[in-house]
């Protein structure tokens, strides 16, 4: 069956997993690496896998673009290096899925909004944050209930997880995941922490998601929605689960997760990756189907 | 009142910057509730008694109100803004950990007159603040990178990590002892270490809790290894069993000719007539905080593990000690809740709708 070749931007931990994500995906093919450390174990473990790499950064991958065919591209840069980045790519006629907190483009959460934004078209999509991929259906799944005036949610990620573009991103990592609260999930407040631990073994990454409704919270509808969306996000995060909660406490709801990765790139621990790399593997692949069917209505 | 000076002890001569924690830790066991009139009350009297540097935010410092934290009763920028407009001398520091606060909030709190900020790392996490020292010195204010929970990483890494925060533009480095759990030798190794290699003009610091008792001679034996700053609280008002009570620290710094330039007199009355009667609960050495101090969990937790203890039949204590064996650092007090419902389902005492889902895996 026909693919859509996929660039990769960027060979740290997050761009490194994606390989093996897209590899498992329906529509997509992972065709290009770009790094700028020619010593970097993302860009060895990509061309072990079969996949063309390059140091140079973005603009040594412009010139292969149309012989190659790429049609996607996957930021795993920073949110400083993703606007330049996405203006070269564009202007090549790529769609880029930006796994950085920069969030030029719309928010996109799989089970709560991908029909929506792959509907509208549009040529960058967020990802928002790994915080927001697992945070944000819980919120939304309350919101369906009743209106959400506040949402917190605390996200504890395993130091060894956590990389150099994320530790220099914190500012915009909150602001980001504050906003999709609001956007994404319907919040009308949103208020986001994240906390490095270093524990050894390292701690799985765990969530917290705290919603204050307007009026009494709906109890059985509540639980019903929470557990509902849990299997909606286990359909493309099998490790993702509700450890505690829904708790109630006068017009609060909180909910405590867990989301243990696929063991792909990094060990289960690092839940964090494989929730961003899972959902934008996700998005990719139906905006992917999208053009595949395109094409065939053209032909 | 005079001070009961010794001219030959070996520290006599030395200075130290009294930091106050009253209006920032302090605000922990008030759960973050002091009113303005009560903050400028005992800033003004702290300030009168000769206090040059005091930290007033939220107890998780900048965007530290929350659900999570406990909301404050006002904005940090509110608290800081009516204090700025008491003092005469001293100067106001805030309390900024990247991942919670950020440096927009920190360009408010500079607005409102804050001068001075600790920006705080877990002892082991110091490059996720760089940006945000950066910007603090752009802002032209006295920036100290705040090594928490001291007692989980050794000398030597904790040397590695102030370089980090030294490189990024810090012009102190503080250890800090959230947990209450070093003993002097573990305070002299890594206040010594630091003197030895950082770059002389750097200052360094000691925050101490005082749930092993042990708030004063910790922070002497910081003093003695270099340090010239120390943070401590007036009555003890802070987290846990409080941080090292400042009276206490200027009446053996004045037997030791160690000059603070605070008058021990005043202080004592600032001690006994404002600040006692601000408490909600006697801040001291109890069975809880002394667990804090004991099992080397962070010292804040202390509310929070008597308040999930109550609402779930399980004993403070057990919490306790299971946080710090699982390494919860600074900011997880979500995990408190979390475990004791974990703890009380274990018990067969407790069941909510993530039970219902375990029953069906478990099949």
């Amino acid at each position: 069956m026909a693919k859509i070749a996929c660039a990769l931007i960027g060979s740290g931990n997050i761009g490194t997993d994606l390989i093996y994500k897209l590899r498992r995906t329906e529509h997509l093919e992972p065709v290009w690496m770009v790094g700028i450390d020619p010593e970097s174990d993302g860009l060895a473990r990509a061309k072990e896998m079969g996949l063309k790499t390059t140091h140079e950064g973005v603009r040594a991958l412009l010139p292969h673009i149309q012989a190659d065919g790429i049609k996607i591209a996957f930021d795993a840069t920073s949110a400083y290096a993703h606007p330049e980045h996405n203006r070269l790519l564009t202007d090549y006629g790529v769609t880029v899925i930006d796994l950085t907190p920069a969030a030029i483009g719309p928010l996109c959460v799989p089970p709560v909004n991908l029909a929506e934004q792959t509907a509208l078209g549009a040529k960058n999509v967020n990802m928002i944050s790994c915080a927001g991929q697992a945070t944000i259906p819980m919120v939304a799944a309350v919101s369906k209930v009743q209106p959400v005036a506040y949402a917190e949610i605390i996200a504890s990620l395993a130091s060894k997880s956590v990389g150099m573009g994320t530790r220099k991103n914190l500012d915009e990592f909150v602001y980001t995941t504050s906003q999709a609260l609001e956007k994404v999930a319907g919040a009308k407040k949103g208020k986001a922490v994240a906390i490095v631990n270093p524990a050894e073994p390292p701690l799985i990454m765990r969530n917290t998601v705290h919603c204050q409704v307007e009026g009494e919270p709906d109890r059985a509808a509540i639980d019903a929605s929470v557990l509902k969306m849990v299997t909606e996000v286990q359909k493309y995060v099998p490790g993702y689960r509700l450890v505690n909660g829904p708790a109630y406490d006068g017009d609060f709801v909180s909910i405590f997760l867990e989301v243990a990765g696929k063991g792909d790139y990094f060990p289960p621990y690092a839940g964090n990756l494989d929730i961003m790399t899972a959902a934008a593997a996700r998005t990719a692949d139906v905006i992917a189907a999208g053009m595949l069917a395109r094409v065939e209505v053209a032909s | 009142m005079s001070a009961v000076v010794d001219p030959k002890g070996p520290l006599a001569g030395r200075k130290v910057l009294l930091h106050d924690m009253c209006l920032r830790d302090g605000m922990h066991a008030r759960r973050h509730q002091f009113t303005l009139e009560e903050m400028t009350r005992l800033a003004s009297a702290m300030d009168d008694a000769g206090v040059e540097l005091m930290q007033v935010t939220h107890g998780d410092g900048l965007g530290g109100s929350s659900r999570n934290y406990g909301f404050s009763k006002h904005t940090n920028a509110e608290y800081i803004a009516a204090v700025a407009g008491v003092l005469k001398r001293a100067r106001i520091s805030v309390l900024l950990v990247p991942g919670l606060g950020t440096m927009q909030e920190l360009k408010e709190a500079y607005d409102a007159g804050a001068r001075s900020v600790h920006v705080a790392t877990h002892c082991t996490e110091a490059n996720v603040s760089p940006q945000h020292i950066a910007f603090a010195r752009e802002l032209g204010m006295d920036t100290t990178g705040f090594l928490m929970m001291a007692h989980l990483n050794s000398p030597e890494g904790i040397l590695e990590q102030a370089r980090i925060m030294e490189a990024a533009g810090a012009g102190t480095i503080y250890v800090t002892d959230s947990a209450g759990y070093l003993l002097p030798d573990g305070v002299t190794a890594r206040i010594r270490i630091l003197r030895e290699n950082l770059k002389p003009e750097t200052e360094l610091g000691f925050h101490g809790h005082h749930n092993l008792g042990m708030g004063i001679a910790n922070s002497i034996a910081a003093v003695e290894a270099g340090a010239n700053r120390i943070d401590a609280s007036v009555a003890g008002l802070g987290a846990g069993a409080g941080n090292t009570p400042l009276e206490v620290f200027v009446a053996v710094a004045n037997r030791m000719g160690i000059e603070t330039g605070v008058d021990l007199f005043k202080i004592m009355d600032v001690a006994e007539d404002v600040v006692v009667p601000m408490m909600d609960h006697a801040v001291r050495v109890d069975r809880e905080s002394l667990t804090i101090g004991y099992a080397g969990c962070y010292s804040t937790f202390l509310l929070f593990a008597k308040r999930a203890a109550a609402r779930y039949g399980i004993d403070a204590r057990d919490l306790l000690v299971e946080l710090g064996k699982k390494k919860m650092i600074a900011g997880q007090e979500d995990m408190i809740e979390d475990l004791a419902m974990t703890m009380a389902k274990a018990q067969g005492r407790f069941e909510d709708a993530a039970s219902s889902l375990a029953a069906e895996a478990r099949g």
